[in-house]
């Protein structure tokens, strides 16, 4: 599972600290770094031989057709699939170097780094303020998150909509509300990456283009992996695009995901290398 | 454009087709039918108990709620089958906190294996063996085996006994609205880094609350209800010793409503006329109590929870 078997692991709270530094780094150092991962559930290989590399401070889109696994790899970043009983992952998927595989590495706390937010838009069952404040919290912060919460709210620009019924419950929310605040309740712990499957789904197109507005915006602090059904939202707010497929096995009968090309954005809509690439964006196949 | 499409809609074509639900309307109406039977047949129930109460409630309510056993049927009241009833109350709710971390455990923590099924079915089973069955359980164990501890036939004895005996409801409706959590607020707090005990304690009992509540309070109903298991442990009908100090009220001689109302119906119905009525009603208004705190609390959390 990991890629080397060095007698010192680090710590994952070293994360930070293993940054390469800035003189001899290239501009955007990858955040992760993904080999030959393989995620089964049970019996079923979801997706094979996958290797990615996600760049800090960009937008990586991974889209695809249904079922070739995109949230399957987007879990596996955070340690989501652990919580799936049949679920297995195999191979490695490094962050900032370190493997989150890892046996010493514990997933609450790469889960505090690496946050998400969810297809559905999921507020807990708590006023908005509560939502917010919920992740420092848990995170051990004390005391009045007051700033925090209206930081975060800031950030995702949903400050002014609700600064005077913060104590009021976020189910009474529109949907597009609910899905910001779960951005904002993704960024008040300060993670270094937000991973989104499929944000903006359940959203109207006004909504949607906030969403995409407020990822634009804070590009520059997060690292960012969106999957997403929308070409032209990929196309919109990407800096690469990974393009996923399902193949069928002839062994097995099964239907895997695998990956068919990584590049910058630009390449994937206009020039892909492959041709099931071009098929897919130009919305002949899928 | 639309100008441009020739067809032609009638009145007629919009309107329903006659007798198109017929079946629907029919099922309806049988539905109707039997929520007015339950009404009915649950009135009718409550109107001869009243009834047959109304002397005793008219006259001697106050009396009849506080006065203890006695042979004289115009003295005579249901005050330790009251405070009976209440201890055991108060030992069966001492319980709860068992049924529901079993629940939890069930459901959160335990690996679907085939021990952990082994318990959900046995559980499930428990909650349907015949009470009496549990009375024979309680004398053995809790009024024999452990009689150092219980004192024999007590209250406290009772009061395990009838425990054991709902604690299969209250861990089945508990694990139920534990697992009716929605798995998208677990995993929105998991995204956040919560523990495995945060995502339980700040998310998934909150939002199973009300579930747990109503499940207690049909076991607390059930136990307060239950007669034979009593009977069975050796609940007196009859007593006036054991009204002394509290220890001597939960290890020696006691009764339960549910007794009275089996002892007073066992008497010549001439002299002894409404007193088992009278005590059911107590015992009516007791449950009614109990369900209306339930249902208050209810109504808080789930305002607290915004829904
Ligand atoms: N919890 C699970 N248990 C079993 N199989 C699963 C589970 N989650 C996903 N799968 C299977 O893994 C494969 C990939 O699913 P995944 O959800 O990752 O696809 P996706 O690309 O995100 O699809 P979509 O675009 O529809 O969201 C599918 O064949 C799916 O049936
Ligand atoms: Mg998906």
């Amino acid at each position: 599972m990991h890629m080397t078997e060095s007698e010192t692991r680090p710590d994952i709270s070293l994360a930070a600290d293993l940054r390469v530094s800035p003189d001899d780094a290239p501009v955007a150092p990858d955040v992760f770094t993904v080999r030959n991962l393989n995620v089964f559930y049970g019996d079923l290989r979801a997706v094979s031989d996958v290797d990615i590399d996600v760049r800090e401070r960009e937008i990586t889109a991974l889209i695809g057709p249904s079922g070739c696994g995109k949230s399957t790899v987007l879990r596996c970043f955070n340690r989501m699939n652990d919580l799936i009983d049949i679920a297995r992952v195999e191979g490695s998927v490094l962050y900032q170097g370190i493997d989150l595989y890892d046996p010493q590495v514990d997933p609450v706390a790469v889960r505090r780094r690496i946050g998400m937010v969810f297809q559905k838009p999921n507020p807990f069952p708590k006023s908005i303020y509560d939502n917010v404040a919920y992740g420092p919290k848990v995170a051990g912060q004390k005391g009045n998150l007051d700033e925090v919460v209206e930081r975060s709210l800031r950030s995702a620009g949903l400050w002014e909509e609700v600064k005077d019924r913060l104590k009021s419950s976020a189910l009474g929310m529109s949907g597009g509300q609910q899905q910001r605040l779960c951005i904002a309740r993704a960024i008040a712990v300060n993670p270094d990456v937000l991973l989104m499957d499929e944000p903006c789904s359940a959203l109207d197109p006004i909504a949607t283009g906030r969403i995409e507005e407020l990822m634009k915006e804070i590009q520059n602090e997060y690292t960012i992996v969106i999957v997403t059904h929308n070409m032209q939202q990929a196309a919109r707010v990407s800096d690469r695009t990974a393009f996923f497929t399902a193949e069928l096995d002839e062994g097995t009968g099964q239907r895997r995901g695998k990956l068919v090309e990584l590049d910058d954005t630009g390449t994937i809509f206009s020039n892909p290398a492959d041709e099931r690439t071009e098929a897919y964006v130009t919305g002949r196949f899928g | 454009m639309a100008a441009a499409r020739s067809s032609v809609v009638d009145l007629a074509d919009l309107r329903a087709r006659k007798g198109a639900d017929i079946t629907g309307q029919i099922f309806l109406g049988l539905l109707l039918i039997s929520v007015a039977l339950a009404f009915a047949m649950v009135g009718a129930v409550f109107w001869d108990v009243l009834v047959e109460a109304w002397d005793i409630i008219s006259t001697r309510l106050w009396d009849f709620v506080r006065s203890p056993s006695s042979s004289d049927p115009a003295k005579a009241g249901v005050a330790q089958g009251i405070r009976g009833s209440l201890l055991i109350a108060g030992i069966v709710m001492l319980t709860f906190p068992i049924g529901i971390a079993g629940a939890i455990y069930l459901e959160e923590y335990a690996d679907d294996t085939w021990a952990t099924r082994l318990i959900q079915v046995t559980v499930r089973n428990l909650a349907g063996v015949p009470s009496i069955v549990y009375g024979l359980l309680g004398l053995a164990v809790f009024v024999q085996g452990l009689r150092g501890l219980t004192g024999g036939s007590s209250v406290v004895a009772a009061g395990i006994t009838l425990a054991v005996l709902v604690l299969p409801v209250v861990v089945i409706t508990s694990a139920e609205a534990v697992r009716a959590v929605p798995g998208s607020m677990r995993e929105g707090a998991y995204g956040l880094g919560a523990t495995q005990w945060e995502v339980i304690r700040s998310q998934v009992i909150p939002a199973a609350m009300p579930g747990i509540l109503t499940g207690t309070v049909l076991a607390i109903a059930r136990a307060l209800g239950e007669a034979a298991p009593l009977l069975v442990i050796g609940a007196a009908g009859f007593y006036t010793t054991g009204n002394n100090d509290f220890l001597e009220q939960l290890q020696g001689a006691f009764t339960a409503l549910p007794m009275n109302i089996a002892n007073f119906s066992r008497l010549p119905a001439q002299t002894w006329r409404g007193h088992a009525a009278a005590a059911s009603v107590v015992l009516l208004a007791m449950v009614f109590m109990i369900n209306l705190v339930a249902i208050i609390a209810r109504a808080r959390i789930t305002k607290k929870l915004g829904r």
